[in-house]
């Protein structure tokens, strides 16, 4: 989760003991709920007092499902997606091609891309972007990995597929750089606006680079 | 509630919650301004394109406690020239991060804003080798704390300054001498940034002198923060 301590209200610690108000272990329970991101001590509170009431079965399979997740989730050894066994499902997928890699900041932009199903290839995640101000470089994130899994297989195409922010473009530009010797087909994915969105509205930035990315319409 | 209207550059954003972020600006009437931006990481967003760190803006922010809420947002400029150029994004992010650190809430900073905007306007038409030295240096002069470089920091003498020390506050003489070593053409440079003449400072061709003076004034302006600034020691460009 990420730190935000420049909010004193929000910030996630346990009462003193001496608010404690509740019995011991509902307290201690409302306390780690309130450790979770989104949850304020009152929404700990009503999930807690929830818990108390629904049928032990169903309490011990959310307990169950934590410790599981905790047990058998690591990283993929190729790609760093979220994985089961040594490769995740992508990777270990031979109907998928194993040619074109798309590289993205986190394991949740896989989903996002995933759901798209317009991509049939494998991934690779970075873990975050260039942010120089908060002390991220190219040593922080894992770029080595990607240059040696480069190398190593038949790889013809890398999807620069980092957020369209000035970290992210930072991100694109960075490994767009350091590919070129490499003579590796570098793309980036394409940026313009949304679907279902409105012109009146859209910032000067994205339909600049919307009608630069322009394509024939065939009639 | 009140709302407020100002110009801005945004310094930096921070997630908040689900889809909004933190983001913070420097603007010339109300200093540091750090406003939440309701929505801002939805694809949809108003926001999205306009609130990305180192934008100059005109803005209006409902003015809260302790955070603003940004309500409506123009862009003035992108400065596309640094955004599209890894080369000068280093000397960029610099620049918004030692604001950042200087600025503070609510005291308005207009001297420092026109600073920023000068500066990321002058990198964003062309590179100038002086340029990331000159802005730290002429911020270190706009907070008072410029160093001394008409004579020796010490004891006063005009004699030929041959060290720079951020810890007495400027250029030495021999016999006084601390810190880093400098060369007259370097001496020089400071003088011609601090002294009126940043245009022909900033034409200089790339040299000894101009990689001190940044080497210089980053020095100066960490000194006076007392902490480092992490965009100053990492390259990006992975040289």
């Amino acid at each position: 989760m990420t730190a935000r301590p420049d909010i004193p209200s929000r910030t996630k610690t346990a009462l003193p003991a001496d608010h404690a108000v509740f019995a011991g272990p509902i307290q201690a329970l409302v306390d780690e709920l309130s450790r979770l991101p989104g949850v304020g001590p009152k929404s700990a509170q009503r999930i807690a007092f929830h818990l108390l009431e629904v049928p032990k079965e169903e309490a011990v399979r959310l307990a169950a499902a934590i410790g599981e997740v905790k047990d058998r989730i690591r990283l993929c050894e190729r790609c760093f997606n979220v994985a089961e066994n040594e490769l995740c499902t992508i990777c270990a997928d031979s109907r998928r091609d194993q040619t074109v890699v798309c590289v993205v900041e986190d394991p949740r932009d896989i989903v996002a891309v995933e759901r798209t199903r317009e991509f049939h290839g494998t991934y690779h995640v970075l873990g975050g972007a260039l942010n120089p101000i908060e002390g991220i470089g190219p040593e922080q994130l894992r770029v080595r990995d990607l240059l040696e899994r480069l190398s190593d297989h038949n790889i013809v195409e890398v999807i620069l597929c980092t957020n369209p922010n000035l970290e992210g473009e930072a991100t694109a530009m960075y490994l767009a750089r350091l590919l070129a010797p490499l003579g590796i087909k570098v793309t980036r994915i394409a940026s313009g606006l949304p679907v279902g969105g409105d012109l009146e509205y859209a910032d000067e930035l994205t339909l600049g680079r919307a009608l630069l990315g322009r394509r024939e319409v065939a009639g | 509630m009140a709302t407020f209207k100002d110009e801005g550059v945004v310094l930096r954003t921070m997630k908040l919650g689900e889809a909004d972020r933190i983001v913070t600006f420097v603007t010339p009437e109300h200093g540091k301004v750090r406003a939440v931006a309701k929505g801002i990481r939805k694809a949809r967003s108003k926001f999205a394109g306009r609130l990305e760190p180192m934008t100059h803006v005109s803005m209006m922010c409902w003015k809260g406690r302790e955070l603003d809420v940004v309500t409506q947002v123009e862009v003035i400029d992108h400065f596309r020239g640094i955004r599209e150029d890894l080369d000068r994004m280093p000397a960029a992010f610099t620049m918004l991060e030692a604001v950042d650190h200087i600025v503070v809430e609510r005291q308005p900073a207009d001297g420092v804003f026109r600073a920023l905007t000068g500066g990321l306007r002058t990198l964003s038409e062309g590179t100038g080798p002086a340029l990331l030295g000159a802005f730290l240096l002429r911020l270190l002069a706009l907070e008072g704390v410029g160093p001394v470089v008409d004579s020796c920091a010490s004891c006063g003498a005009d004699g030929p300054l041959v060290a720079f020390d951020e810890h007495v506050g400027g250029f030495l003489c021999r016999s006084c001498r601390s810190g880093r070593p400098v060369a007259p053409d370097t001496v020089a440079l400071v003088r011609q940034i601090l002294g009126g003449q940043l245009r022909a400072a900033l034409t200089a061709p790339p040299s000894r002198a101009t990689a001190e003076v940044e080497r210089l004034a980053t020095a100066a302006i960490e000194y006076h923060l007392d902490r480092r600034l992490r965009s100053a020691h990492l390259a990006p460009d992975g040289r």
